[in-house]
């Protein structure tokens, strides 16, 4: 880690970047903060600990502030595979992303059920294996789909609406969320209108996901929403090989026409 | 160019969730959860993901108000506070401790509360004492 704050540091220090994203744990609780050369000393305090936030959301709301400033980030390898989707749907405006790569180590890596705990690019860290359990998403595709929707409805009604999926998506960025619309979603009713609420939300996830799990992280209600994540994340491949979160030239099937068999973008 | 975030308690209910509040250039413009605090583990109701949101609103109270002719009107704390004191006496000397009742909060301090229950208690007079979770 010590690398990494000297990189961070030197790299303030020339003027390569303004500001520093990154994690820092104190008196035992995990947070995002943000470094300049006002507050440098702050650096010491980066680390790469247990806890995780959406780097890449934060990103985008400092990059709405400060357009044509260089900033570097702390990424993980789901940091990575946001930020890879937020430059995609221009969230990130005209700011420069310079990226400091962590490797998770192989107990965060279990905890979040990680497939790829790195970055493309690694500063600080091992390689952990990655890990896939999805026992729940094979049991779920064996049943027939009316069993199916009853488990899921049964997921569903545990919901209480707190909106927190959405707000700690690192790649739910809409101005205006479709989830708040009193048409589809009429207000006032806990749990949210079923299906509808979380398969809309399903819907608007299928080409973005980028399979971090902070979303069933923070359900209140412990729904297993990644495995319905998951799910669609598996279809876009079926379908189209697509996976979002892989690759930046990568470009949307959702947004593309079929001409003569093949999709045009 | 400047971000923070500031460790916090929910003000709302008596659960103690752990939130951040996101300040941008000295403006509270977010709220996150602990995702590693011993209580909440990471999650928060929508009143906590939305506890930035009065902050800075222009709709915010920031004097008291009293009612004077049928319209709420801009006042001093003292006269605030003085209004509710003799009202407070009249209902009670006119209709008796009975007729007043006390709603606290689940989410003041054991202190706060227990001087609440004195107050109604000792000085008012009933046992008409209960706090918002029981609404």
């Amino acid at each position: 880690m010590e690398e990494l704050k000297k990189k961070a540091k030197q790299a303030l220090d020339e003027g390569k970047i303004d500001g520093f994203l990154g994690l820092k744990l104190e008196g035992g609780e995990v947070s995002p903060f943000f470094v300049t050369k006002d507050n440098l000393a702050e650096l010491e305090k980066l680390t790469a600990p247990d806890g995780r936030y959406s780097l890449g959301k934060i990103l985008t709301r400092i990059a709405v502030k400060n357009p044509g400033k260089n900033i570097g980030v702390m990424v993980r390898g789901c940091d990575e595979r946001a930020i890879i989707e937020l430059v995609k749907a221009s969230q990130l405006g005209t700011v420069k992303v310079e990226q400091y790569g962590v490797a998770c180590n192989a107990k965060t890596a279990e905890k979040c059920n990680c497939p790829q705990p790195f970055p493309s690019h690694i500063d600080f860290g091992e390689k952990a294996p990655g890990v896939e359990h999805i026992e729940l998403l094979t049991r779920l595709e064996g049943l027939t789909p009316e069993a199916r929707l009853d488990y899921w409805l049964g997921q569903f009604s545990k919901c209480i609406k707190c909106y927190g999926c959405r707000n700690i998506c690192p790649v739910c960025y809409c101005k205006e969320c479709t989830l708040e619309d009193k048409n589809l979603v009429p207000g006032g009713i806990v749990p949210p209108a079923t299906p509808v609420f979380h398969f809309i939300k399903a819907m608007h996830m299928a080409d973005r996901c980028i399979d971090c799990g902070l979303c069933e992280e923070t359900c209140p209600s412990n729904i297993p929403l990644r495995t319905i994540y998951r799910h669609m994340r598996k279809a876009m491949h079926d379908l189209f090989e697509y996976v979002p979160g892989r690759a930046a030239e990568d470009k949307s099937p959702l947004g593309a026409l079929e001409e003569g068999g093949r999709l045009v973008h | 160019m400047d971000y923070k975030t500031v460790l916090t308690v929910c003000p709302y209910c008596g659960c103690g969730c752990g939130m951040y509040l996101e300040v941008m250039d000295g403006k509270v413009t977010g709220t996150l959860p602990s995702m590693n605090h011993p209580i909440s583990e990471g999650s928060l109701c929508i009143k906590g993901w939305n506890a930035h949101e009065p902050v800075h609103s222009p709709k915010r109270l920031t004097k008291p108000l009293v009612k004077k002719d049928g319209k709420l009107t801009e006042a001093s704390w003292d006269e605030a506070i003085g209004k509710v004191a003799s009202e407070l006496t009249r209902v009670r000397d006119q209709y008796g401790p009975n007729s007043v009742a006390v709603l606290t909060s689940a989410k003041c301090t054991n202190e706060e509360n227990y001087l609440m229950m004195k107050l109604t208690r000792a000085v008012i007079g009933t046992n008409n004492i209960d706090h918002c979770a029981r609404l």
